[in-house]
């Protein structure tokens, strides 16, 4: 055997590497796409921290976050502008990941946790949790429930001798309705100054994000990404079917358990701290998908480079570029919307 | 393409070709179920009297069933119950009658246009477009009076709906349910973060229009319902004429073509139709989704897929629906109040639910 070449990465760019107890493959191309999205990602976000009422040049920029600068620069970047810069960053990678994971798991790109109500069972939570004024701490932990007690519900509503990706889609879009008319109802109840704050919340936005987030949302990224990346393996043998992935030894029910759970979490964190931003978990899994190829650990990273460059900059477009300013989600709508059609348009979805 | 057409030859056959009873007996049965429709359609309008008086009896002021019948037959103005009744129960009972008829007419009249058990005003983005037109030019042009907006409502549902069943048409397999909903979905997420962006703006707007964007019949400015009236009183009564064409519309543009009709014209004013219905009732209650879902569903349990039956059906007992849900949403958090549109959601969902669960529409 030992003559034969069976390793076909070795033709299209992959790298195995193997140890006595774990082997895996490197997909050289997706980790040199990552490079040049991370370098990016950096640029932007130097550019976005430059931006604002207060002038500042990318030099000076780069000392106030080194700690170096005269008091302003050091006040303006470090405390205002770089969390918020940080978070919109993570909450876009969160959000795409989550969304790389349901569309992965239902091998449907019009699947994400947006469509599929998930995060508006998040912010229904949320928005309760808000408007009574509960310890804000623990409000990641809320809507992590709430996300994952809606999708609990969809899939069980949904589950009829398996998920039918049509099928989950529109029961989720009934969950998604009933759940939003409970948000309204629970805003509607109380006075306006009140419901406010969660208003601006459910639009989806990154104001006056604080270091407080910063750490909530870094320390959740790095345990969920760890574990999407370490899922993704079992999400791809999924891929392949039911039977086939029964037939590699994959505990299915657990397998896909444990990546709702992930998605739920990924998505929860995002809400919990700027509110359900739509669109980001539809749009870039697919254009990943496009750059990347198919499900990888690998790509699960490069996903999340590419949702933290684009929700960065729908942000900056949303701060700066615009009239008036707005939240980012309107601008993730404005995108996301017309893209989503397209890829509606291209599906064979329903078509028996 | 063969076997296409065979198909849509076999089926014309099967839909000109009369049941095979004996010619008698069939007449006598078709009598009688005539009978029985009709009796119900009565039981319908003499539920729609008895749930107008329960709407003026029932609220967070409690009074007599006498006070409510003196309010409307013998009004004493200086009663402060009489007066309740008579300039708040009773305009949010006739705006709650009028709008749940003519919406479950403009849903049944969808279905059978888009041949979609899932078209309601609401799913398919048509009360969204509405809304958004009627936010954005409040805000931008400041018109306040319903005489001008109404029409940029029409302007908006007409123009969401176009959106929503072109991206849901193009593409291959054509129109499917589940491409219309999910286009419908995404153009009213995409309306609605517009809509909301701009009531962020202002504080005073978003006091106001957040009661009428739930979905509520409760304050209506009862000159705008006024104005509105004719186009969803006339609007679902010009849909009643419709019955017929509509069953033979539901049998596919196919059979339709081929039993003779000339399908574009009944296509296009049944929807300029839906889109005057929708684009009205947005304007008075705000969107109030799923009415034109849930009662032709219920409708069609009861007195099957004739449309001709269907139509008054869903307009009698679309009233009730929704009048009875702002019963509900009157009763159940008292002294608060529960918007018509999200007691609405919360019936209209397990029949969403339902119809995704059915065989051959998401499979």
């Amino acid at each position: 055997m030992s003559t034969i070449e069976l390793d076909p990465g070795r033709r299209s760019g992959f790298r195995t590497i193997r140890s006595p107890y774990y082997a895996f493959r490197l997909n050289v191309r997706v980790i040199a796409l990552s490079m040049v999205a991370l370098g990016a990602l950096a640029l932007l976000a130097i550019w976005a921290i430059s931006l604002g009422s207060y002038q500042m040049d990318y030099l000076d920029v780069l000392r106030a976050i080194a700690g170096r600068g005269s008091e302003d620069q050091l006040f303006v970047v470090r405390t205002i502008r770089l969390p918020r810069t940080i978070c919109a960053v993570m909450i876009g990678a969160a959000l795409a990941m989550s969304g790389a994971i349901f569309q992965g798991l239902v091998r449907n790109p019009l699947v994400s946790p947006d469509i599929i109500g998930i995060n508006s069972g998040a912010s229904l939570v949320a928005v309760v949790w808000i408007i009574y004024g509960l310890n804000g701490n623990l409000l990641p932990v809320a809507a992590f429930i709430g996300a994952i007690v809606t999708a609990t519900i969809i899939y069980l509503l949904a589950w009829k001798q398996g998920i039918a990706p049509g099928r989950l889609i529109l029961v989720g879009i009934g969950v998604g309705a009933a759940v939003s008319a409970a948000t309204q109802f629970v805003t509607i109840r109380f006075p306006v100054e009140i419901v406010r704050p969660a208003t601006v919340w459910i639009m989806g936005s990154v104001y006056a994000t604080s270091w407080n987030d910063v750490i909530v949302i870094t320390l959740s990224l790095t345990g969920l990404s760890i574990a999407a990346v370490v899922l993704a393996r079992s999400l791809r043998v999924l891929q392949l079917g039911d039977d086939l992935g029964r037939g590699l030894g994959l505990s299915l029910e657990r397998t896909r358990l444990s990546l709702i759970v992930v998605g739920c979490g990924l998505s929860a964190v995002a809400v919990a701290i700027a509110g359900p931003i739509g669109f980001v978990a539809l749009m870039i899994p697919h254009m990943a998908r496009i750059l990347a190829g198919p499900v990888s650990g690998t790509g699960i990273l490069f996903t999340g480079i590419l949702g933290g460059c684009f929700l960065l900059g729908a942000d900056v477009i949303a701060n700066h570029f615009l009239p008036v300013t707005l939240p980012v989600g309107v601008v993730t709508a404005a995108v996301g919307a017309p893209y989503f059609l397209f890829l509606l348009y291209r599906s064979r979805l329903g078509v028996s | 393409m063969f076997d296409r057409e065979a198909s849509v030859r076999q089926m014309a056959t099967r839909a000109t070709v009369p049941p095979t009873a004996p010619p008698r007996a069939g007449f006598v049965a078709r009598r009688t179920r005539f009978a029985v429709k009709s009796v119900g359609l009565v039981l319908g309008l003499a539920g729609v009297v008895v749930i107008a008086l329960l709407s003026l009896r029932i609220g967070s002021l409690d009074l007599t069933t006498e006070t409510a019948w003196n309010a409307i037959v013998n009004f004493d103005p200086n009663s402060y119950e009489q007066t309740v009744v008579r300039s708040l129960r009773l305009p949010r009972t006739i705006v709650a009658l009028a709008i749940g008829g003519a919406l479950a007419v403009a849903g049944a009249t969808m279905q059978a246009v888009t041949r979609n058990p899932l078209a309601d005003p609401f799913i398919l983005g048509v009360s969204s477009g509405a809304s958004f037109a009627i936010v954005t030019v409040v805000y931008y042009a400041g018109l306040s009076s319903p005489h001008q907006y109404i029409w940029f409502a029409f302007a908006g549902a007409l123009g969401a709906s176009a959106l929503v069943f072109a991206v849901g048409a193009a593409g291959s397999g054509g129109p499917t349910p589940i491409k219309l909903a999910l286009a419908g979905v995404v153009i009213s997420a995409a309306l609605g973060a517009w809509t909301s962006a701009l009531l962020l703006l202002d504080d005073e707007t978003l006091d106001t229009v957040r009661f009428w964007l739930a979905g509520s019949v409760v304050n209506r400015d009862m000159a705008t319902f006024w104005f509105v009236s004719p186009f969803l009183v006339g609007g679902s009564l010009l849909c009643l004429l419709l019955g017929h064409q509509l069953n033979v519309l539901n049998l596919g543009e196919d059979t339709a073509k081929a039993l003779g009709m000339r399908t574009e014209p009944v296509r296009i004013v049944s929807s300029v139709i839906v889109v005057l219905i929708t684009g009205a009732a947005v304007a008075v209650a705000g969107p109030i989704g799923f009415v034109g879902l849930a009662v032709p569903h219920m409708m069609r349990a009861v007195v099957g897929v004739d449309y001709r039956w269907l139509l008054p059906y869903s307009l009698v007992y679309g009233a009730i629906f929704l009048t009875a849900a702002d019963i509900v949403g009157r009763v159940v958090t008292r002294p608060a109040e529960l918007q018509a549109g999200i007691v609405t959601a919360f019936v209209g969902v397990p029949f969403l639910v339902y119809l995704a669960r059915r065989r051959g529409l998401a499979e």
